[in-house]
């Protein structure tokens, strides 16, 4: 219960610095709702220039957050993206000054279902408005003219960070100068959105959800998130990823004990998995940014034509995929490259050969980082930002 | 870091091609270009460096294209075969296509598209009419292993070989207009202009051709 009061305080008082907007300016939201007040909670590294024309937003993925190279302040692990951040790394802090926020709806800073709703001083849960994509890089853009950057140099992500990027590309076009969109889509799937509603039933179907007032309650609808995060995780590595890892080993035992305890070390991992994630994330956060993410589809609102999306563009794109990636697999990375062909922009596209699954892009990938890292000298050569 | 960078200060040490040499000479300052079958990216980066071209680059190998990118070079994998269809209409001032019609599938198509998506095209390919692979043929009775032919017939990846002859034909067929066309022999020399196909065709090793679609410039 320790975490649970720890996490609490993450979300009220984050140990990253928080911007909040009053009132008087509202977050209008796609379902036609204002959102005010609100906070969102961000980190950043190096420094910004005085031209203002070095900043890298970096976006994060379902499940991260705004630590991206910080020490994690629950789990005491290092940033998500610690291998990728920092002086000397690909996203070099040293040259560029990266910005990372906690995304709207999310659990560390960034107000969402399980902040305090100020017109009820209780928390939100359900009474949380459904947000989308959009929403969220609304939300980053508020936080961005608050630092005072009107042209970002950069925006990266992976996975749902490499949706938000393709949507700051869209919806902000003379605001990203370079944009990275990695191992995404332009719309969710079907079967992404299958995946997504497993993980949401889990978590409702859990008596301790409460019908998501559990904050009252002191419990946490912990099997259900668990379940949710165990189905996930699986679809993140591919086939051979945890054919390598576990093959069929067994765990701390020589022979299976005809039970139904964690005989298989594929199912000990899945459980730690499943555990440790509850201590950390909100189970009311991850059924409303898995919504975001199934509501996510660039064509809506433009006929069905994905380009148009991109019309008159002048950013430059970096495009990546992962050959085992079946989770968001290389065709549909393919589909923005058409796209951006389609009119004509600077566009950059590699698959990487990879047998880590959709989780590539959080690991040790040196091509993969060699990508991002060439990518983003030559960008920063263009952008007249020295070397 | 400084691995790469070494690596990329010998690969610009080496001499540019011959062709890539006289494709830059073709090529307007400050063009937009696309590269199709760009390797490496040596073209590519020539055309930056002498040029001061806005240069984009189409390539079916993974590693290369992942060196091309990281090199900064902007560049996406993909296959000429399948993947022109996606440019719109005269998106370039100038389609590439250097040593690499042989190997597509459907070259004809392929010219098409490039005459479809740039003002101009540039084609340059090996001349399977050079005298080399003639008594190659006539002599030994076997298909011609040469500097531009490289591989054995098992495994070479050139699907259609033709001759400058054969190409002059194909360009008449899709309506291309050659504004020039230059043969290099084994040397890597140019030949005359004023030698007839027929010795170019002889005695070139390889072709570049300049060309544009005919039809559109007349409309």
């Amino acid at each position: 219960m320790a975490s649970v009061a720890r996490r609490q305080s993450e979300i009220d008082a984050p140990s990253s610095p928080v911007v909040h907007f009053d009132v008087g300016a509202p977050l209008h939201l796609a379902c036609q709702q204002d959102l005010a007040p609100f906070s969102v909670a961000y980190e950043t590294y190096g420094t910004l220039n005085a031209a203002k024309s070095n900043a890298i937003l970096i976006c994060h993925a379902l499940t991260a957050d705004q630590y991206v190279a910080t020490r994690h302040p629950i789990t005491g692990k290092p940033g998500w993206w610690d291998i990728m951040v920092g002086p000397g790394k690909p996203i070099d802090t040293e040259r560029f000054y990266v910005i990372c926020s906690n995304v709207l709806g999310g659990c560390m800073g960034s107000t969402g279902p399980a902040s305090i709703n100020p017109k009820t001083s209780a928390p939100y849960g359900l009474g949380f408005p459904v947000i989308t994509i959009g929403d969220i890089v609304e939300a980053q853009a508020r936080l961005i003219d608050y630092l005072g950057i009107d042209q970002l140099f950069a925006v990266i992500g992976g996975s749902m960070g490499g949706m938000q990027v393709l949507e700051w590309a869209s919806r902000f076009k003379d605001r990203v100068f370079a944009a990275v969109p990695i191992a995404t889509t332009a719309w969710h799937s079907s079967q992404n959105i299958a995946f997504h509603e497993v993980g949401r039933q889990a978590v409702m179907a859990d008596p301790d959800w409460a019908g998501g007032d559990y904050y009252a309650t002191g419990k946490v609808p912990r099997n259900g998130l668990a379940v949710a995060r165990m189905a996930a995780h699986i679809t993140y590595l591919s086939e051979e990823a945890l054919h390598q890892k576990f093959g069929r080993s067994l765990q701390d035992r020589s022979a299976v004990t005809f039970s139904f305890s964690a005989d298989f070390q594929v199912e000990s991992y899945l459980r730690h998995q499943g555990s440790t994630f509850v201590d950390r994330f909100d189970a009311n956060s991850y059924l409303y940014i898995t919504r975001a993410m199934d509501y996510f589809d660039m064509r809506e609102g433009r006929g069905s034509v994905l380009a148009d999306a991109f019309r008159g563009t002048q950013t430059r794109f970096c495009v990546v995929s992962f050959t085992s990636d079946w989770l968001y697999p290389t065709r549909e990375s393919r589909r923005i490259v058409r796209a951006l062909n389609a009119v004509a922009a600077d566009v950059s596209f590699v698959e990487i050969e990879s047998d880590k699954g959709h989780d590539a892009f959080l690991l040790d990938e040196p091509t993969f980082h060699a990508t991002v890292r060439g990518f983003l000298n030559a960008a920063a050569l263009k952008r007249g930002l020295g070397s | 870091m400084n691995a790469p960078v070494r690596s990329r200060q010998i690969a610009n040490e080496k001499a540019p091609r011959v062709d890539h040499i006289l494709i830059a000479e073709m090529v307007e300052p400050g063009a937009r270009v696309l590269d199709v079958g760009c390797g490496d990216g040596d073209l590519l980066q020539l055309l930056s460096e002498r040029r001061g071209v806005d240069g984009r680059g189409v390539e079916l190998q993974r590693d290369k294209v992942n060196a091309c990118v990281a090199r900064g070079l902007s560049v996406i994998q993909g296959d000429a075969d399948r993947d022109l269809d996606d440019y719109p209409d005269q998106a370039f001032d100038y389609v590439i296509l250097s040593l690499t019609i042989q190997a597509t599938r459907q070259p004809k198509i392929v010219l098409e598209n490039l005459l479809r998506i740039g003002r101009r095209a540039i084609v340059s390919f090996p001349n399977f009419g050079h005298w080399r692979v003639r008594a190659s043929l006539l002599m030994g009775g076997r298909m011609p292993v040469t500097d531009n032919l490289p591989d054995l017939w098992y495994l070479t990846p050139n699907a259609h070989l033709c001759t400058i002859r054969d190409f002059a034909d194909l360009c008449e067929r899709v309506d291309a207009t050659v504004e020039r066309a230059v043969a290099f022999n084994d040397y890597e020399r140019r030949l005359p202009i004023k030698w007839s196909l027929s010795m170019q065709n002889l005695f070139g090793e390889k072709a570049v051709f300049l060309l544009h679609n005919s039809k559109r410039s007349k409309s």
